[in-house]
């Protein structure tokens, strides 16, 4: 987050394209509108929409870099969108480095997922609804991104919230996927609405007049708000990174959404949207920083558990795509382990954010391509598959590479940056990466081993993707090779002249700390493939006895939500209220009707009439079915309608004496 | 006074349907057609003359009434035909005159058994000039005499054109709404026995408004008064626990009477609360108020589990009335500018989002001859993709996803319990905010499982056969302003917010909230 003065220092610089980062938000929302009416009357049935959208907005993002590139400071503009009461609500924007970084990953990712999709979802009877909601998607993230105010974030944040749905139900035909849809959204929103409450808190300490994200932040460095109140904002906002980063203890949706189709996960699990919750606690940092300090211990705490169960998760399962759906989980909780160890670790965060995006949806498209050729998530079906698809194996092995730690790709440059954050005064954060850095060695070890070594145990003859598809994967490789060096001391780490929070942290290779990241991935490696090299029938890491079942079922959470708080909520609560609602209330309805009907005015007629029908005796209701009109023109109701008026009147008389 | 055409329009765009009803009502019977396009026509011109209106509004002055006419009614009584529009009537009137041309365009294909086209479009014409009267009086005695109105013509729409169970619905709706009025009409004559304006007795809503902010009524008579408009106002919109009588009127009423008892018979109850309640009575509004808030809390949660266990889907789209409702009563209670103006929001983003989906239910009994979940099994947007996809959107939007119209009401709702008036305990709201939130989560729960179980999966072995038609052109016609209201209301708040901001502040002023 940049400061005041910076902002206003922008004007002077000359903004050039940065001024324009609004556009490449905009182009998304264009290609949605345009796929979603002229798309399937489009040769390709609509794609080229958003691949074009998605490349004029690369370009247009990398523009927008460039002014920061040259050492330009943030730009800002809005346009009053509304006003209620004292809080006047913009549209706007609000673009600084960290803006430009998270367009160009954004752009990127969802860029190669478009051009990646044209062959993965070829056959799909609803090709053309997935590149509308592909673009919405992706239009709502950058709107997240360029977001000057909390309530346009919030929409944005939402509005993907239903993309994620919509496209992991995409297939709704099975039950299994539109539960894991449900399960999706539910859950992110139990985060969402604490989110949406610590706006509120925020919005409240301006005075109801304002949600705009500079303002907030400093006002919360100021005299007029005070440190338990933005403690509890920050808490409150946590909670919607812990939905959508797919937190403990609301990390549970994001291996069931794997049932979406494969280029989604590598955008929208992987690399976009749950990389939101992380962006959400780095964009609003001054509010953690000025948080007691308990606050930021939480988030560490949160992220530590996170980082490290779901590293072991990954090591049991079978489904490619659950390795890389947990390996994103405990990815995203490194990001979230950093940011609670200050400044220069939110930094550290966001690069590894940064090449994380790359390498992860380079190994979900990789999958996917796997899946693709075998027709199964299972790596048990998989093996031997690296000559058959040499293309996906080498650009899968450079990812692998990348996520285990491996120098000089990306994922070694960035964890090293985390380890460094955390190795000044946090010990058990850097001994708990370090360690959660070994077990990512492994499984992504064994990841590799059983998809492409060994021999091949699945069914017919699986072959290469089609060059649509491979091509994205080539352009994430060399994006994974490359994008690790702006932030290392070789570039002297020009990411970080782009990304700060408040000032620029000078970056320091550690000889140390490098020595420990690359031992730990190193040990990890080895032992992995030591392990799998005879591929030891069954797995070993199903030999493990307590820790095994524990691991399997997922530490059993899914068990304590569904038994403790779904069903019973869906079940027993519902069919309580309803009770209540038929016995309770509308039984002292129907019982004050008999009441009445039994004082009744002293008319047997009015009795059977009007009154009796009122009672739940369908009976009787169904006694007089010689229509409506007969009791309304036997004069009864006018008769009713002078006692009412004279009881009236007469009570009236009565209150007025009050 | 003003010249001419703003003397006469809102006189003629309210009671345009009356004598549209006694037209259709002398036209013979067998020229059915005629009857039909006679409905459209007839409020066609009611809605041109609202958007002409509309668009002669001072926007800038919303605070203030306009279109004013203020003329010796029954002298005798004092009570005068006080009619105008402010800000905040505005948006509720349009709504009005908008929902019944829609309905009157539906109604031209789809009559409900057991036909008799004629008194039904003249029953709906009869119904909006109700509604519609009821947004424009300032004058307790005519407000009354709207109110009333309208419960006869939906008395009968329910009673002759609804399904099985009509007639025990039909007379629970009417004896109960007949019962708050009572207590409201006590009230109202309570309040003008009090009142006293140049030494004379008034049902004035505007000089009682200035009365009461001078101080007018004491606080012990404002206690007791509150209580017999509050019976009154939350019957009809309805508020837990009074809301029994609504899942049964809605549930057998024919599909033009769930749009227009949801999309504006509702809205009459909470916008009497910001139009007569709180500014006449503004002492016992602050008292009453956290019992309204705790009321309103408990109506957003458990309507929301009331939905998860119903296996009507038409029931459930009503219960999830409440629900909603209950977001609006919320915002109300607050008392703040913020809370009133979530709370118009969310009643004209109810009435488009929730008329909507019963026009869907309504469209899907009309294919399906049934409306149990179970029995539709399923496999909706495979067999009718089109009704599939506008029940799947317009669900969405009832849930309160941001960028369409659901959004705003809810979401503004919560942030002003969130700190409410000065007189009200901050804490209190706050936990109604949170019950609030609790409820947003379960009403995406049950919507989306509703979903999962109408329109997703596979279609069931007994419908693959049939020939159901997908949405048919009088449909579109009538759903697509719809559909395009929840995304521009969604898109540009400013559509209301605009138009009631002014009003709000300026009756807060009065209010002294």
């Amino acid at each position: 987050m940049v400061g005041a003065a910076e902002t206003l220092s922008a004007t002077a610089i000359g903004p050039g394209f940065a001024r324009l980062a609004w556009v490449v938000a905009v182009l998304p929302l264009v290609s949605a509108a345009l796929t979603l009416f002229f798309g399937k009357r489009t040769p390709g049935r609509g794609w080229i929409y958003g691949v074009a959208a998605m490349s004029a907005g690369f370009v247009l993002s990398v523009l927008v870099l460039w002014h920061f590139v040259q050492g330009g400071g943030a730009v800002g503009s809005s346009v009053t969108w509304f006003t209620i009461g004292p809080l006047h609500v913009e549209a706007g924007q609000y673009v600084d480095g960290l803006t430009a970084i998270m367009l160009i990953v954004v752009t990127a990712v969802s860029l190669a997922v478009h051009v990646y999709s044209i062959g993965y979802m070829h056959d799909d009877v609803r090709f053309t609804w997935f590149y509308v909601v592909l673009s919405v998607f992706t239009a709502a993230m950058l709107n997240v991104v360029i977001a000057d105010n909390l309530i346009q974030l919030l929409v944005g944040w939402e509005v993907m919230g239903l993309c994620s749905y919509l496209l992991i139900g995409h297939w709704w035909e099975e039950r299994i996927n539109s539960n894991a849809a449900i399960k999706a959204f539910i859950t992110t929103r139990i985060g969402d609405v604490p989110f949406m409450f610590g706006i509120f808190v925020l919005i409240a300490a301006t005075g109801f007049h304002s949600a705009n994200i500079q303002q907030v932040g400093e006002l919360v460095g100021g005299p007029d708000v005070s440190r338990g109140l933005v403690s509890v904002a920050a808490l409150l906002l946590f909670g919607g990174t812990i939905g959508k980063s797919a937190q403990f203890p609301l990390h549970v949706w994001l291996p069931d959404a794997m049932q979406g189709p494969t280029p989604v996960s590598a955008l929208i699990h992987a690399a976009t949207m749950v990389a939101a919750g992380v962006y959400l606690v780095g964009r609003m940092y001054s509010v953690f920083l000025h948080a007691a300090p308990e606050v930021l211990g939480f988030v560490g705490i949160i992220g530590g558990i996170t980082m490290f169960g779901a590293a072991l998760l990954a090591l049991v399962q079978d489904d490619i795509k659950r390795v890389l759906a947990y390996s994103t989980v405990s990815q995203l909780a490194y990001m979230v382990t950093a940011m609670s160890v200050g400044p220069a670790g939110r930094d550290a965060a966001f690069f590894h954010l940064f090449t994380h995006a790359f390498f992860k949806a380079l190994l979900f498209l990789g999958a996917g391509c796997v899946i693709h050729a075998v027709h199964s998530n299972n790596m048990s079906d998989m093996g031997g598959l690296w000559r058959r698809m040499p293309v996906t194996f080498w650009t899968f092995a450079f990812g692998s590479a990348a996520l285990a730690g491996i120098p000089p790709l990306a994922g070694f440059w960035s964890k090293d940056e985390l380890l460094v954050a955390a190795s000044k005064g946090h010990a058990v954060v850097f001994t708990l990466m370090l360690v959660t850095a070994l077990v990512t060695a492994f499984y992504t070890t064994r990841m590799v081993m059983l998809t492409f070594l060994g021999p091949y145990r699945g069914h017919g003859e699986p072959e290469e993707a089609p060059a649509v598809m491979t091509g994205p994967l080539v352009a994430l490789a060399l994006g994974t090779v490359s994008v690790g060096f702006l932030g290392a001391a070789l570039t002297r780490g020009v990411f970080f002249k782009w990304v700060f929070f408040e000032v620029p942290e000078p970056v320091t290779f550690v000889l140390w700390v490098a020595t420990l990241s690359i031992l730990a991935a190193g040990l990890g490696v080895l032992a992995g493939w030591y392990v799998y090299r005879e591929r030891p029938e069954p797995d070993p890491v199903f030999q493990l006895g307590w820790l095994s079942s524990v691991l399997v079922n997922k530490f059993y959470l899914d068990e304590v939500y569904m038994n403790g708080i779904v069903l019973p909520v869906r079940d027993r609560l519902a069919a309580a209220a309803v009770w209540f609602d038929r016995n309770v209330l509308d039984g002292m309805v129907n019982g004050t009707a008999r009441l009445t009907k039994d004082l009744a005015l002293g008319t047997d007629e009015f009795d059977r009439t009007v009154v009796d029908s009122a009672v739940n005796g369908v009976a009787q209701a169904a006694g007089f079915t010689g229509g409506l009109l007969r009791y309304l023109q036997s004069g009864n109701v006018q008769r009713y309608a002078a006692f009412l008026f004279v009881g009236v009147v007469v009570l009236a008389i009565v209150i007025t004496r009050i | 006074m003003n010249s001419g055409w703003e003397n006469w329009a809102i006189s003629i765009a309210t009671f345009l349907p009356l004598v549209g009803a006694l037209v259709i009502a002398f036209t013979p019977r067998e020229r059915d057609r005629l009857v039909r396009s006679l409905g459209v026509l007839i409020t066609a011109g009611a809605l041109i003359a609202g958007v002409v209106m509309a668009m002669g509004f001072d926007y800038g002055a919303g605070h203030g009434l306009q279109f004013e006419v203020n003329a010796r009614w029954i002298p005798v009584i004092g009570a005068r035909y006080h009619v105008g529009i402010d800000g905040i009537s505005l948006p509720l009137y349009l709504l009005t005159l908008a929902l019944s041309f829609l309905c009157a365009i539906y109604s031209y294909r789809f009559v409900p058994s057991p036909g008799r086209t004629k008194s039904f479009l003249a029953l709906q014409l009869l119904l909006e000039t109700g509604m519609a009267g009821t947004f424009i009086a300032f004058d307790l005695i005519l407000f009354f005499v709207f109110w009333e109105l309208v419960l006869v013509p939906m008395y009968f729409l329910i009673g002759i054109w609804g399904s099985a169970n009509r007639e025990y619905a039909a007379i629970k709706f009417f004896l109960y709404t007949l019962f708050g009025s009572v207590f409201m009409l006590l009230a109202f004559l309570g309040i003008y026995f009090r009142s006293s304006v140049n030494g004379a007795h008034t049902f004035d809503i505007v000089q009682l408004q200035q009365f009461a902010a001078s101080g007018g009524f004491t606080k012990a008579f404002q206690l007791v008064a509150f209580v017999g408009v509050f019976l009154g106002f939350a019957i009809k919109v309805p508020m837990w626990p009074f809301h029994t009588w609504l899942p049964d009127a809605h549930t057998e009423a024919p599909t033009v009477g769930s749009v227009l008892l949801a999309g504006i018979l509702l809205k009459m109850g909470t916008y009497g609360f910001i139009r007569v309640a709180l500014p006449i009575l503004p002492d016992a509004a602050r008292e009453w108020a956290p019992w309204i808030g705790g009321l309103a809390a408990i109506a957003i949660v458990y309507a929301a589990l009331a939905c998860l266990a119903q296996r009507d889907l038409k029931r459930l789209i009503a219960f999830s009335s409440v629900g909603h409702m209950g977001f609006v009563m919320l915002a109300i209670a607050t008392l703040t500018p913020i809370g009133i103006n979530a709370a118009i929001f969310g009643m004209v983003a109810h009435g488009v989002i929730t008329g909507m989906l019963f026009f869907c239910v309504g469209s899907i009994y009309d294919r399906y001859h049934t409306r149990e979940i179970a029995e539709l099994g399923g496999g909706l947007m495979q067999k009718l993709p089109y009704l599939g996809g506008v029940f799947a959107f317009v669900a969405i939007a009832s849930l309160g996803l941001p960028g369409l119209a659901g959004f705003w009401g809810e979401v503004m709702a919560l942030l002003s319990s969130y700190q409410p008036a000065q007189a009200l305990n901050t804490g209190l709201f706050r936990a109604f905010m949170v019950a609030g939130g609790v409820g947003t989560i379960l009403t995406a729960g049950y919507f989306l499982w509703m979903l999962q179980r109408v329109t997703m999966g596979t279609l069931p072995e007994r419908w693959r056969e049939s020939a159901l038609p997908d949405v048919v052109t009088v449909e579109w016609v009538s759903w697509l302003p719809l559909l395009l209201a929840i995304v521009a209301l969604g898109v540009f708040p400013r559509l209301i917010l605009g138009v009631t901001d002014g009003a709000v502040s300026g009756l807060m002023r009065l209010f002294g909230g």
